[in-house]
């Protein structure tokens, strides 16, 4: 795939309004009249809900509304909000109702609604709702939620657990029968939340000339969220409009339909004003989706020559209260585990747990981290039983580039077998290791630890399913004024999709990126749609645009060549205009040409001109498209503090071919960022009650910017045959196998005090606390 | 009954008077009497960094501060910066190193940058990262950010030593 | 059950810190404790309603003199004095301090100041951290507290903290709170009605608690600058930078013409609710020759002061980080005295 824009780094379209203060997040629209909606919010982790006074708070001065469950209109009130992914493994699929209904099952489970004139108010009115809880046994640890006999998450459930399911391939028996070496481990890997740095909000009106409710809401999927309104508020397709303007990060958890939205148009309906509602802080740790924790226990059969037999074991997912996305990020962990490593034979329990802890949904990376973290230590334990070294180990073991496409053995989230379709994992892995140096490591090691210092090396290596189906909906349309407009489903929260999707159209244009003005994420652009996540957007919008692009350059040219009486390919866009190519005075405009297409009322179309300068594609991959990926990583550790810094962080990435090499380097190194505060710094924690300790920034650390060190980035593309454009998703690549690299690299680092470590996130504290003697340093 | 007081101060100079309530914060005060959204909300608690302004040319975290407190001081928001047509130096390096994806902290790194700069015409890598430690970015990884501010440290350098 | 009240009444855990990374905490009258704690909990109580994150209502006052403050302050019921506002607004914006008064002291310029007083050097409270940060006379004369005030918080929080509200917010690790222990510290109260000094050993009286009494607040804090050659070392292990202490320890270390330790001192913060004086650690050392050896025993004996416990970091790891520290800090002391003996 190559062109003049494909490829380039073009400078982002979206810059200057956000520079200069000009975005339009939805806090930032300035609607006049707007009322401020405020959430009461369950204080415990499972209680009944018994009667709910809202008389005080309804007669605070500017209050306009307050609701509880029983003043919902009856199609809230009728059904839960439904399941998006719905999984037939799922035994049982606890759904919440938009307000408690007698029930909540997480610190921070919405229970009531305020609106009044001033979020000030509402907040203060707030305060005065009474509601009458009786507390039950709450479940908080998805350990002890499997046990038989433990409290019920939900009462009346048959159990506390949402779906076990088994993930097998080959002859796992044969495998570990008679297996030379065989290494076993206990993992424990939580991962936090997205905490993007804007909260979750949205912004409803309701236009009673028009019958429409318009929804601005920060949400990566638009249409999705459309239908949820259709369903749930019974209202018709022309009824409601879904528009997602800028978005301050999304990262996965403002793909859910959350329990907010649906109120909203239901209070500008009924007050006749535009509500608003502005998730803060607090609200973003206990109630907006997040991962978890997820306890693994495997073992990894080996041949004497460090050949992978095969790989069993299971792990419990800490669900939360409630499965509102069904069992995708516990299903990606599964089936990530093999990564790029020929597996004869795999064995995988997954148990989802039901917790009284907000749910978890996916987080950049959507599961594949701790896959990736589980699978990288068995690897680096499999070495020290063996003897060998790491990346040697690893080398015996990757699938190589002329076994592509190579089938895995298991069924992707995306209803597919997982088919890596395109990838060079052993060059990857050279790349990286090329760059760090790993060969002179060992000497620089011995370096160090002569004058006290104690560094160390971690690699890791992960495949990556991307591009996700269904579809994206791109129109590229030439108005009859002339100008270019591209629409699109996607709805991006920082992934430069109007650079990226304008570079694509314009290849095929003849015209700057600068000249082509994109819409996303409004359900009125594109009649279908389906959002932005999972590393999706280049592979089906990009491909989308592509197609599209394309096939409206196609109808410019024969309008044009039977216009001006020449053929086809002597004809060439540029700038705005068909021109004859070598006689720049014959051209025609392409508003010209958009006017014709748009036919004369009265008159048939020209033969061979279909109507409207546009045209709608919506590619659809035939399976996901697997991106990959080597990082290698220098640590020091301070034996006495248990401090880590990176000293080194070196990311080789392939993600095929590239649309802007700038936008991708921005998301890898983004993507690792995220990995190191998971490594590092990121624990969302809870008592045993259910009750979040972690509710502000000041516990919940996340990395700045003297705790991510300069990523060196490297490329190389495998481009994939299963998209027009070659290529593969970029946005979570980054944070993958951070973890795991990270974790090696500290664990390298202690060698000489033979820790080891099968846990993220690793504080200070828990170093130390492994080191134990040792890390008396110099006060011994 | 609310606690009114009516205040006076300028704003990217630009003089404004207004009736506020007192526990209105700067930043609200800014976003939604004011009408100047570039500055934004991110966590209330004084962490996040993205409601960063100058108060008589000092960073503050206009979410720990009240409106009434601002009464006679001179403030700049990122609006005083540059406009869509002629961004400053500073924007312009974001630009050009993808210094920014989704926007949202970047107002606020803006202005602890601009105030960096004043205050260290040439600060080195590890300065700009201990400095924009009060300033949370969850796109970037801050790496182009800190490229950004080294760029604009050396545009600046170029146009002073140019006069 | 009924759960009727917002969580700042039926508070379940004292809030007893804004591990924020923000910094300065204005003068405000913390809950009290219940009882004294080795266990502090540092999150707000999370039995509450709603997520407040805008402040309650509160009538407000702006006096510009010292006399007006106190005025307001004796007359007032409900009042809470505002300062820096990097930690009192955030208890306001989490609805956790809700006072019905708010008296603004950023008015007040005659509470802030930094004078060379001959033997001490006397700061207003309202003097802000950012002051202290670049006033010569500091760097000359108290550089420990330059050296504490780089491991606090931020660029935007220095700018507005100040001094006086660090100390009378009282968190366990704050750096500003522990460099004047370490220097022996007098606060200056005023109240309507008159005046009184407390040293700062008896200024912290538990957790988040200071010693001041109702209608008094604190306008000046006078330091002894130690006299002839010594040296001091301020050191601390936090998350991030920036990020509040786990554990701070600051030295200081006067030497005698042999060589020997003559004096010194040794505070550790974060270790207990209130800054400690390691007290035989510092009678340790004295008489001892700077080195390994010295550095190692005091840093044991330091190690052996009563730990906080808490959901983030546990007593043991406190202790041992005070052992580490103490370690760290002398050194760093007898680094920057031994130069001053030639």
């Amino acid at each position: 795939m190559s062109g003049r824009y494909f490829g380039t780094s073009v400078p982002r379209k979206e810059d200057r309004a956000l520079l200069t203060g000009q975005g339009r997040f939805v806090d930032d629209l300035k609607v006049a009249d707007a009322l401020h909606m405020v959430m009461v919010r369950s204080p415990h982790a499972h209680a009944r809900v018994g009667a709910i006074d809202l008389g005080a708070a309804r007669a605070l001065p500017g209050v306009r509304a307050v609701l509880a469950y029983a003043d919902l209109p009856q199609s809230l009130r009728a059904q839960p909000i439904p399941l998006v992914h719905p999984n037939a493994a799922i035994k049982q699929g606890f759904l919440p109702y938009v307000l408690a209904k007698d029930e909540v099952h997480y610190v921070g489970e919405p229970v009531a609604a305020v609106v009044a004139e001033s979020r000030h108010i509402a907040e203060d009115a707030a305060e005065l709702v009474e509601v009458d809880y009786t507390a039950l046994p709450a479940i908080s640890d998805c350990r002890d939620a499997i046990r038989p006999g433990a409290p019920l998450a939900h009462s009346g459930a048959a159990s506390n657990i949402a779906a076990r399911v088994p993930f097998k391939f080959g002859d796992i028996e044969a495998a570990f029968r008679g297996a030379p070496v065989v290494v076993k481990e206990s993992l424990f890997q939580h991962r936090g939340g997205a905490f993007s740095m804007e909260c979750r909000a949205g912004l409803a009106q309701y236009d009673a000339m028009q019958d429409l409710y318009t929804v601005h809401l920060a949400t990566q999927v638009p249409h999705q969220t459309k239908r949820f309104y259709m369903d749930l508020l019974e209202l018709a397709d022309n009824q409601i409009r879904v528009i997602a303007p800028d978005i301050g990060g999304g990262f996965g958890p403002k793909a859910p339909f959350y329990p907010e939205y649906a109120l909203l148009p239901v209070f500008a309906r009924s007050l006749a004003r535009p509500v608003k509602w502005i998730e803060d802080r607090y609200e973003n740790f206990v109630a907006t989706f997040q991962e978890r924790d997820q306890y693994w226990e495997v073992e990894l059969a080996l041949d004497a020559d460090g050949k992978i037999r095969g790989l069993r074991g299971s792990f419990i997912h800490d669900g939360g209260a409630y499965l509102p996305r069904g069992l995708i990020v516990q299903w990606i962990s599964s089936t990530t585990v093999p990564g790029p490593y020929v597996m004869p034979a795999f064995s995988m329990e997954m148990t989802s747990a039901i917790t009284n802890r907000v749910p978890t949904t996916a987080v950049r990376g959507a599961g594949r981290p701790q896959a990736v973290f589980v699978m990288e230590r068995l690897m680096d334990r499999a070495a020290q039983a063996l003897g060998l070294d790491r990346a040697e180990i690893r080398r015996r073991n990757f699938v190589r580039p002329e076994q592509m496409p190579y089938p895995v053995g298991l069924v992707y989230r995306d209803g597919k077998p997982v088919t890596y379709d395109s990838g060079d994992y052993p060059a990857c892995q050279a790349m990286a290791l090329a760059r760090i140096d790993y060969a002179g490591f060992r000497q620089r090691q011995e370096q160090a630890r002569a004058q006290g210092r104690y560094i160390g090396i971690g690699i890791g290596s992960y495949v990556e399913g991307t591009g996700l189906g269904p579809y994206e909906a791109v129109t590229v349309r030439v108005a009859t004024t002339g100008k270019i407009f591209l629409y699109s489903g996607a709805a991006p929260q920082g992934q430069s999709h109007h650079t990226t999707l304008a570079q694509v159209a314009a290849d095929q244009l003849g015209i700057d990126p600068g000249q082509i003005t994109v819409v996303t994420g409004d359900t009125a652009g594109t009649a279908l749609g389906v959002g932005t996540f999972a590393a999706r957007t280049a592979v089906n919008a990009g491909s989308s645009a592509h197609v599209a692009a394309t096939e409206v350059r196609r109808k410019i040219l024969r309008i044009a060549a039977a216009q001006m009486e020449v053929a086809e390919e002597d004809l060439e866009l540029k700038d705005g205009y068909v021109v004859v190519r070598g006689a720049p005075g014959m051209r025609r405009s392409l508003r010209e040409i958009a006017v014709i297409a748009a036919g004369i009322p009265g008159y048939s179309l020209p033969d061979g001109v279909s109507a409207g300068l546009e045209h709608t594609a919506t590619f659809s991959p035939a399976q996901s498209t697997y991106s990959n990926g080597s990082h290698a990583a220098e640590v020091e550790v301070d034996i006495e503090t248990g401090h880590v810094r990176i000293l080194r962080y070196v990311a080789a990435d392939d993600c095929g071919h590239v649309i802007n090499p700038m936008v991708v380097h921005g998301q890898i190194v983004g993507g690792v960022a995220h990995g190191i505060g998971n490594a590092l710094f990121e624990h969302m924690r809870y008592d045993a009650e259910g009750q979040p300790l972690t509710t502000h920034f000041g516990d919940y650390l996340l990395p700045h910017a003297a705790d991510v060190p300069r990523v060196e980035v490297l490329h190389m593309e495998s481009p994939t045959p299963l998209n027009p454009l070659g290529v593969k998703g970029a946005g979570e690549g980054g944070t993958l196998p951070a973890i795991a690299t990270i974790i090696g690299a500290v664990e390298d680092a202690l060698s000489p005090f033979g820790v080891k470590i099968a846990e993220a996130p690793l504080t200070p504290q828990r170093i130390v606390e492994l080191l134990g003697d040792a890390a008396l340093g110099r006060t011994q | 009954m609310p606690d009114i007081r009516r205040i006076s101060l300028e704003v990217n100079g630009v003089q404004y008077e207004r009736e506020v309530e007192t526990r209105l914060s700067l930043a609200d005060f800014l976003r939604h009497t004011l009408g100047l959204t570039g500055t934004h909300v991110g966590c209330e608690h004084g962490v996040c960094g993205a409601c960063t302004v100058l108060v008589d040319g000092l960073s503050a975290r206009a979410c720990l501060m009240f409106a009434v407190q601002a009464d006679g001081r001179k403030l700049t928001t990122v609006e005083g910066l540059g406009s869509a047509e002629a961004l400053n130096d500073l924007q312009q390096a974001f630009h050009d190193r993808h210094g920014l994806q989704c926007g949202f902290c970047t107002p606020g790194m803006l202005m602890t940058l601009e105030e960096l700069l004043r205050d260290k015409p040439q600060p080195d890598e590890a300065e700009v990262r201990e400095r924009l430690s009060g300033n949370l970015c969850r796109c970037t990884g801050y790496q182009a950010i800190v490229d950004a501010a080294l760029d604009a440290a050396k545009r600046r350098a170029a146009t002073q030593g140019a006069r | 059950m009924r759960d009727a009240g917002i969580g700042r009444h039926d508070v379940q855990a004292v809030y007893c810190g804004s591990a924020y990374g923000a910094r300065d905490q204005s003068v405000h009258r913390a809950p009290r404790s219940h009882g004294a704690r080795r266990r502090c909990n540092r999150m707000p109580a999370l039995r509450r309603h709603g997520s407040a994150m805008k402040a309650a209502p509160f009538t407000y006052h702006d006096p510009r003199t010292l006399g007006e403050a106190l005025e307001r302050l004796h007359s007032l019921e409900g009042a809470s004095l505002l300062a820096g506002g990097q930690s009192l607004v955030t208890l306001m914006n989490f609805r956790i301090a809700a006072p019905a008064h708010l008296i603004d002291l950023n008015r007040v310029d005659e509470l802030a100041y930094i004078r060379d007083e001959g033997a001490v050097i006397r700061v207003g409270a309202m003097t802000r951290q950012r002051e202290l940060e670049f006033s010569p006379l500091i760097a000359a004369r108290l550089p420990v507290v330059q050296e504490a005030l780089g491991h606090v918080g931020y660029r935007q929080t220095r700018n507005r903290g100040t001094l006086g509200g660090s100390l009378c917010h009282l968190d366990p690790s704050a750096e500003l709170v522990g460099v004047c222990a370490l220097l022996d510290a007098v606060l200056h109260l005023r109240s309507a009605s008159g005046a009184r000094d407390v040293p700062i050993a008896a200024w912290g009286q538990g957790l988040m608690t200071n010693a001041l009494a109702p209608g008094e607040m604190l306008v000046a804090v006078t330091i002894t600058p130690w006299q002839g050659p010594h040296g001091h070392g301020f050191v601390e292990f936090a998350r991030r930078h920036g990020d509040f202490a786990i554990v701070a320890v600051g030295a200081m270390l006067r030497l005698r013409p042999d060589g020997a330790i003559a004096g010194a001192a040794l505070c550790l913060s974060g270790v207990a609710p209130v800054p400690v004086r390691a007290a035989a650690a510092e009678r340790l050392l004295i008489g001892q020759r700077p080195g390994h050896a010295a550095w190692r025993a005091a840093a044991a004996e330091a190690a052996r002061i009563e730990a906080m416990q808490d959901q983030h970091v546990s007593q043991a790891y406190r202790q041992h980080l005070a052992r580490i520290l103490s370690y760290r800090a002398l050194e760093l002391a007898a680094a920057r005295a031994l130069p001053q003996m030639r």
